[in-house]
């Protein structure tokens, strides 16, 4: 691919806090139009490395265009063209709905401000309730107007920081329709998360744990690359299996998809032990099967460890 | 991509909605200063009078008598009751009921006759200087005065005679001495540096500790944007306040405004725009609004008592006066004090213009160092 198929391009971006690195040597490419997971436990980095891309941040290392400006140089062209939303409610709690939506029109020096105000208050089903304070929504709404006012000046990439983090099931749902409808539309969407059915709606995935990318790719390819070994049971007291199967060392991981266990990991030899282990008993149907990819993300992110410990702020 | 004045006036809206919306700071901006007025200017007075005194008179004569009423008369004090033994006295004195236990001798009148120029024992509780210091630097004059007046006809020889020079004091400025005519126009940069200080610093770490600051630079906004929005508003707080306070110097507290508007108008000016640049560099040490109102509060300790508002400025000593100086309070109370009550026009002030000018363009060097348009 070449550059200008690149919505994001950085290579070796890092960030060092003090005397703790919180990116380290950082790569990611973003394709024209895709929605790109980027994903890691609370504390890995996430946040900085967009603060970087987006010119919040001024990297300590590396180097990298955003929609074809450089990271470094064109912080200011950026801005005008990206959508950013911060991880927690950032726009003014004291002012109503649609002061704060003029606000940020305002501030992009937007023509016929009035009537994109309006409409972006159409579009939330806001528009009668826009002289409420933003203080008093609650976080689901007060998500969906962070969305409305990093769009409304209309950006060819959107920068998410877990955008649905405390939002109800519902609201992630329409939440995530808006999204795919918008990455439909040619735009961008890079977004942070670490909800595993909303890194399973991306078509690209970037995992980072302690600032470092530990795999990137096309989502389809992930269990692939990490190398995932993945077996589907099925069979009566499939619970009581379950907790015998957790109570298994060198079993890797396991999981209940309604009434059928999976049951995967990436030491092929040893799961094939159990497994041989198991069928002797002739109680369960064991069939391999080709690793998905919630066994992939379930694998990334279940056990990794908050990473606080090095690095604290996302 | 340069500055838009669109974007600053999109700032300075947003500031004025939401100083609206927060009537409590907004009242607290206009009613700190009125308050302050009102304790400063009523309560404090360097010079009291009507202080509690007790007589311990061993002689009753009329010459004793006259001594009392001369006392009586100068409204430094204000008699409450007699003792008769030293003992009596001190405790008195101990227990604060009296500030002051005025001995007449015994045998008084008779010894003044016989030009034996007897001793007045006035016992102050001096463990307040400030409280003892006009009285008794009155007492020799009112007893001298006392005395000359009832020795008269044959007696006159025993009359202290007229000292061999006369010192004129020629108080100007302020003839009656009254505390209020200096501390008023003091107060204006009290009032404007605590207020315009802290405000400041609080509504710009409000940003950061919020979080609202992130999404704020990230729109293509200029730090001199958020900065020139963000101050305005305070500078029309600081006209409002400083319109109070001259009405209130004048209907309250009748203090005279003898000199240039002009050179008043261009201090206060100069002296809001420091002071908020103070509240600027402050905000950018500060990580949480708290922090920004300690750090503030600790620069109006230095204000209030090293600029010469409480205490005389020549009375302190060397590196004090130093630090004094430092503070952009001290050269504004002199300027206010020179133009409201010595007339004094633009050509008197400026040095204390130039102290406060030098002192500004440190602070905003300073700040703009700090300043930063990222997070980090």
């Amino acid at each position: 691919m070449t550059q200008t198929e690149m919505a994001i391009s950085v290579r070796g971006l890092t960030k060092i806090f003090g005397k703790r690195t919180v990116v380290d040597h950082f790569d990611m490419e973003v394709p024209k139009g895709a929605i790109y997971g980027f994903l890691g436990p609370n504390g890995s980095g996430k946040t900085t490395t967009i603060r970087m891309m987006c010119g919040l941040l001024i990297p300590d290392g590396g180097e990298g265009s955003c929609l074809g400006y450089d990271i470094l140089t064109e912080s200011h062209a950026i801005k005008e063209n990206v959508g950013y939303m911060t991880q927690r409610f950032s726009l003014y709690e004291d002012l109503t709905i649609r002061e704060n939506l003029d606000f940020i029109a305002r501030m992009f020096r937007m023509k016929d401000r009035r009537k994109h105000v309006d409409q972006a208050l159409a579009d939330l089903g806001l528009a009668d309730r826009a002289g409420q304070l933003a203080g008093t929504l609650s976080g689901g709404w007060k998500q969906r107007l962070s969305l409305a006012a990093c769009m409304i000046h209309k950006p060819r990439l959107l920068m998410l920081d877990e955008p649905t983090a405390g939002v109800d099931p519902k609201a992630r749902r329409d939440f995530w329709t808006e999204i795919r409808r918008l990455a439909a539309s040619g735009v961008t969407v890079l977004v942070s998360t670490h909800y595993m059915d909303e890194a399973i709606q991306c078509d690209y995935i970037a995992y980072i744990a302690y600032g470092k990318k530990l795999i990137s790719g096309r989502a389809a390819d992930i269990p692939d690359k990490i190398g995932l070994v993945s077996w589907r049971v099925e069979g009566p007291d499939i619970g009581k299996l379950e907790a015998e199967l957790r109570a298994t060392e060198g079993i890797g991981q396991v999981a209940r998809f309604g009434a059928v266990l999976h049951v995967w990991g990436t030491d092929a030899d040893a799961l094939e032990n159990i497994v041989a282990e198991q069928k002797k008993r002739r109680i369960h149907s064991w069939r391999r099967q080709k690793a998905g990819l919630e066994e992939a993300f379930i694998y990334l992110m279940v056990d990794a460890p908050d990473n606080f410990s090095v690095g604290a702020g996302g | 991509m340069r500055f838009s004045f669109s974007r600053l006036f999109a700032v300075l809206v947003k500031e004025f909605v939401q100083m609206r919306r927060d009537r409590i700071t907004f009242a607290m901006m206009i009613g700190i200063p009125i308050m302050q007025l009102l304790l400063f200017g009523y309560a404090i007075n360097s010079d009291p009078k009507n202080l509690p005194t007790l007589v311990e008179m061993a002689d009753q004569g009329p010459v004793s008598r006259a001594v009392l009423m001369g006392m009586q008369a100068s409204e430094y004090f204000d008699f409450i009751g007699i003792v008769t033994g030293q003992e009596e006295g001190d405790r008195a004195l101990r227990d604060g009921t009296a500030n002051f236990v005025i001995v007449i001798p015994p045998n008084f009148e008779r010894d003044v006759v016989r030009g034996l120029h007897p001793e007045v024992l006035l016992s102050a509780d001096a463990s307040d200087p400030a409280a003892a210091g006009g009285a008794v630097g009155a007492i020799s004059g009112v007893i001298d005065t006392a005395i000359r007046e009832t020795m008269t006809g044959p007696l006159r020889y025993a009359a202290t005679g007229a000292p061999p020079f006369t010192v004129t004091v020629h108080r100007q400025f302020n003839a009656e001495g009254r505390t209020s005519t200096n501390i008023v126009p003091g107060l204006l940069a009290i009032i404007l540096s605590m207020t315009m200080v802290m405000i400041t610093a609080v509504a710009i770490v409000r940003e950061s500790e919020k979080g609202t600051m992130e999404a704020l630079i990230a729109t293509p906004v200029r730090p001199f944007e958020v900065m020139l929005g963000k101050i305005l508003p305070y500078i029309l707080v600081g006209y409002v306040q400083t319109f109070v306070f001259l009405l209130a110097a004048n209907y309250l507290f009748d203090v005279p405004f003898i000199g240039s508007r002009l050179a008043f108008f261009a201090g206060f000016n100069l002296y809001i725009i420091v002071n908020l640049a103070l509240g600027f560099l402050i905000s950018t040490v500060a990580k949480s609004q708290m922090q920004a109102m300690q750090i503030s509060f600790f620069t109006i300790l230095p204000t209030i008592l090293l600029s010469g508002f409480m205490f005389p400025f020549a009375g302190m000593p060397g590196w004090a006066q130093t630090i004094g100086s430092a503070v952009p309070a001290t050269h504004f109370l002199r300027l206010t004090r020179k133009v409201m009550l010595k007339g004094a026009d633009m050509t008197d002030i400026s040095t204390d213009m130039v102290n406060i000018g030098i002192i500004m363009v440190v602070i905003v060097a300073v700040a703009l160092r700090r300043y930063r348009q990222t997070l980090d």
